[in-house]
């Protein structure tokens, strides 16, 4: 095995290039479980801890470009305002030491569905920027998971960085897990409200091969608010519209049965967390118009 | 590969280091600080929970080659970790060890053996350990005295949800873990009794 350390971005670019097979390794937290139990033995790893950039954020007008290897404690504690859903993900990361190494760089580099930063990014929206030494490019999130543990980069492309939507309404994430720490998610839901476009999204994790939103229970949902000017009346969402969207987010869910937890089971609890993190969000929407108004 | 590294003080260097080695075996097995322990070598229980530049990681998730140049505590170097912090807070630095080569070099263990830590002082949130029952096997007691150790130097006062969280990461087979919030809250209570008084 070799073990690469490169100095800058430049040079882990050219080295990826260079070696494609190379396994990149930030905060360690998936790769060394992999080689601590022998599954995997890559023939190259590479050590981007050394890049200083990759472990910054800025915050833009309109989106927040997180640095790929950003730690979740980073994330909690200053962005919580940004990117209120991804911080409360990142909240339920394991354990206060995973959570300082890990990032949502490697999350989308796993390409686990069961990682707990996939809904929150879907809910928000999201691009990735992978480069490589023939440029960069912008992946939208809704096409960077292919397959299980599968995502769209190409063999010399690193992630630099997550492009995410900063929030203009409530966010929330919701996990089912057997305790609050040290749980991979039986399933997980990320939903936000985005009252500028007047839409709503969803992001589900651990329900399907890769994570998903639910597109058919936000077209739904988008239609019904707007159809009753819930957006400008700020009324309490109808009970049956938040139904059948929970019910559209448990049949856009394509689960399996395995030792955290049953397909019917994850069905049946994706509904739930809909319903939930829906009547939750549109609360406090309804709060912060009130509060808008009451000033006005 | 060779390996440098500051290990509680001491500048360390380990030879024919394997690439995929995780720092808590070059600690176990190339420095002989066994203190760190090794369980679940997936970041679940905690047991191997060291300082890395100031911040608690499993040890057993960080490659060897990623510590680098680093600075590690392991719980055999609290005491004089915790002793140097008080120092420090008492001439208004607050925070990590000393990190000049220069005090690197100078430093030394206490005691009359730096590995098993016999006769040296403890760090106080060792001894409010012992004082409160809260090591059986003693097997998860170097992470979580580590872990702890952390919490209550940002959060001197900590409620117990404060330290349920910051202990979550760690896990205990024995004890049930309410002697050892009786530890934290006792390490807690004698460092704040030490500040008014």
């Amino acid at each position: 095995m070799d073990f690469l350390r490169p100095a800058s971005w430049e040079e882990a670019l050219a080295a990826k290039a260079e070696h494609p097979t190379a396994v990149p390794i930030a905060g360690g937290t998936d790769v060394m479980v992999e080689i601590n139990f022998d599954h995997r033995r890559p023939d190259v790893l590479m050590d981007l801890g050394r890049i200083g950039d990759l472990t910054e954020w800025e915050v833009g007008e309109d989106s927040v470009r997180l640095g790929a290897s950003v730690p979740y404690t980073r994330i909690m504690e200053n962005l919580r305002t940004e990117l209120p859903g991804l911080a409360l993900a990142s909240h339920t990361v394991a354990s206060p030491q995973i959570r300082n190494r890990g990032g949502v760089g490697g999350n989308l580099g796993t390409a686990s569905p069961a990682g707990d930063a996939h809904p929150a990014l879907l809910a928000a929206g999201a691009e990735v920027e992978a480069e490589s030494v023939r440029g960069t490019r912008r992946i939208p999130i809704d096409a960077f998971y292919t397959g299980v543990k599968r995502n769209s980069l190409e063999p010399d492309e690193l992630i630099r960085a997550v492009h995410i939507r900063k929030a203009e309404g409530p966010q929330q994430f919701s996990k089912v897990g057997t305790r609050n720490a040290m749980v991979i998610a039986v399933c997980a839901f990320g939903l936000a409200l985005h009252p500028g476009s007047r839409t709503v999204r969803t992001g589900i994790g651990s329900a399907a091969p890769t994570p998903i939103r639910a597109t058919a229970a936000e077209e739904f949902l988008n239609a019904a608010l707007e159809d009753g000017g819930f957006w400008e009346n700020g009324k309490i969402v109808t009970p049956s519209a938040v139904k059948r969207f929970a019910d559209l987010c448990s049949a856009a869910c394509n689960p399996i049965d395995d030792v955290r937890g049953t397909a019917d089971y994850r069905r049946h609890a994706v509904g739930v967390m809909a319903r939930r993190t829906l009547t939750w969000t549109w609360e406090s929407y309804r709060g912060a118009r009130r509060t808008t108004e009451g000033a006005a | 590969m060779r390996v440098n590294l500051t290990v509680n003080g001491r500048p360390q260097q380990a030879d024919d280091v394997w690439e995929g080695e995780s720092l808590l075996y070059v600690l176990r097995e190339r420095m002989g600080l066994p203190g760190s322990k090794n369980a679940c070598e997936q970041g679940e229980c905690g047991s191997c929970t060291v300082r890395l530049d100031g911040v608690p990681v499993c040890s057993c998730l960080v490659a060897a080659g990623q510590a680098e140049g680093r600075e590690v505590v392991t719980v055999e170097g609290l005491a004089e970790f915790a002793r140097r912090r008080a120092g420090d807070t008492a001439s208004g630095v607050r925070g990590g060890a000393d990190a000049s080569l220069d005090a690197a070099r100078r430093w030394q263990a206490g005691g009359t053996d730096s590995q098993t830590g016999e006769n040296i002082e403890l760090a106080p949130v060792q001894q409010a350990f012992i004082d409160a029952g809260a090591v059986q096997c003693g097997f998860c007691t170097p992470g979580l005295l580590v872990a702890a150790d952390e919490m209550l130097e940002h959060n001197p006062d900590p409620t117990d949800e404060d330290i349920r969280e910051a202990l979550s990461g760690n896990l205990c087979r024995c004890t049930g873990y309410e002697k050892i919030m009786d530890a934290v809250r006792l390490a807690a209570a004698r460092r704040s009794e030490g500040a008014t008084t």
